[in-house]
């Protein structure tokens, strides 16, 4: 098992440490940007969607996915290519995001975050007077 | 039990990022001994008494979106993970997932009854449970004192 490098290996366990003894892994992440959102895209395979958290500190997003172990009954570990874990990651985002409108949807241990972008505050006109 | 018999599968479509990526860090390292990248899905392999299951790790595909076939002892795993489509003016500002076709195929210890093959998908795990068949079981054998 220790031989295998794994595609969540290969992009990087974090450096913080789990209280659980288990791996943390970054997860792997597509980011893209529409006309009107920031959407992130994270691989979190092997979690529950209950044990995702998602958190908005000013503009530091964190996504933290706890694994689950999967042993089925009765079977031992042959062979390993991935190894269960928890996954970890932190994003910057740009200041004009609308966090009261930030959306997150899971399927099939993908979690996509839409980050809709803040409407611009209406740009205020000074008048000018001759004094 | 090793995977195979071609190894472990791989990405079809020879020109991927990640074999291009593969092939760069095997130039640059090697001739150190570093363990291959797992090709994809990564799999784990479980042994039983009542047979072998599988575990995969496939994040964001669905059952739906795989080809599972067993041929007397070889599992073949086949699908494609389709890259979504945008609207004009999208742009990426990271872009780390990987897409396209994928195959692999798994030389199993025994030969399987396709119909007593189990597959089941939850949270982007695969498991497909592979039951021995009886007649491919150990059998216990009587010893009697004389």
């Amino acid at each position: 098992m220790t031989d295998s490098v794994n595609r969540k290996a290969a992009s990087g366990e974090t450096g913080a440490e789990s209280t659980r003894n288990v791996p943390v892994f970054r997860p792997a992440a597509d980011i893209y940007e529409t006309k009107d959102a920031l959407v992130l895209v994270l691989e979190m395979p092997n979690v529950d969607p209950g044990d995702i958290d998602v958190t908005l500190d000013k503009r530091v997003l964190t996504v933290l996915g706890r694994g689950k172990s999967i042993v089925p009954e009765g079977y031992a570990l042959s062979q390993a290519e991935y190894r269960d874990g928890d996954y970890e990651r932190s994003f910057t985002l740009p200041e004009a995001i609308d966090a009261d409108g930030i959306a997150a949807t899971v399927k099939d241990g993908v979690l996509s975050l839409n980050l809709p972008k803040s409407k611009p505050a209406p740009a205020k006109t000074i008048s000018v007077k001759t004094g | 039990m090793a995977f195979g018999p071609h190894g472990f599968g791989h990405w079809e479509g020879g020109d991927s990022p990640l074999r291009r990526l593969q092939e760069d860090i095997n130039r640059a390292f090697g001739d150190m001994r570093w363990p291959q990248a797992v090709e994809f899905p990564p799999m784990n392999l479980w042994r039983g008494p009542e047979g072998v299951i599988v575990t995969a790790e496939v994040p964001g595909i669905g059952l739906q979106d795989m080809e599972i076939t067993v041929h007397q002892n070889a599992l073949i795993i086949k699908g494609r993970r389709e890259q979504p489509t945008h609207a004009a003016g999208v742009s990426y500002h990271r872009q780390e997932r990987e897409y396209g076709p994928f195959a692999r195929t798994v030389t199993l210890p025994f030969n399987v009854d396709p119909d007593s093959v189990k597959a089941t998908a939850q949270n982007g795990v695969l498991m497909i449970e592979l039951p021995r068949p009886e007649a491919d079981k150990p059998k216990r054998i009587q010893i009697r004192a004389v």
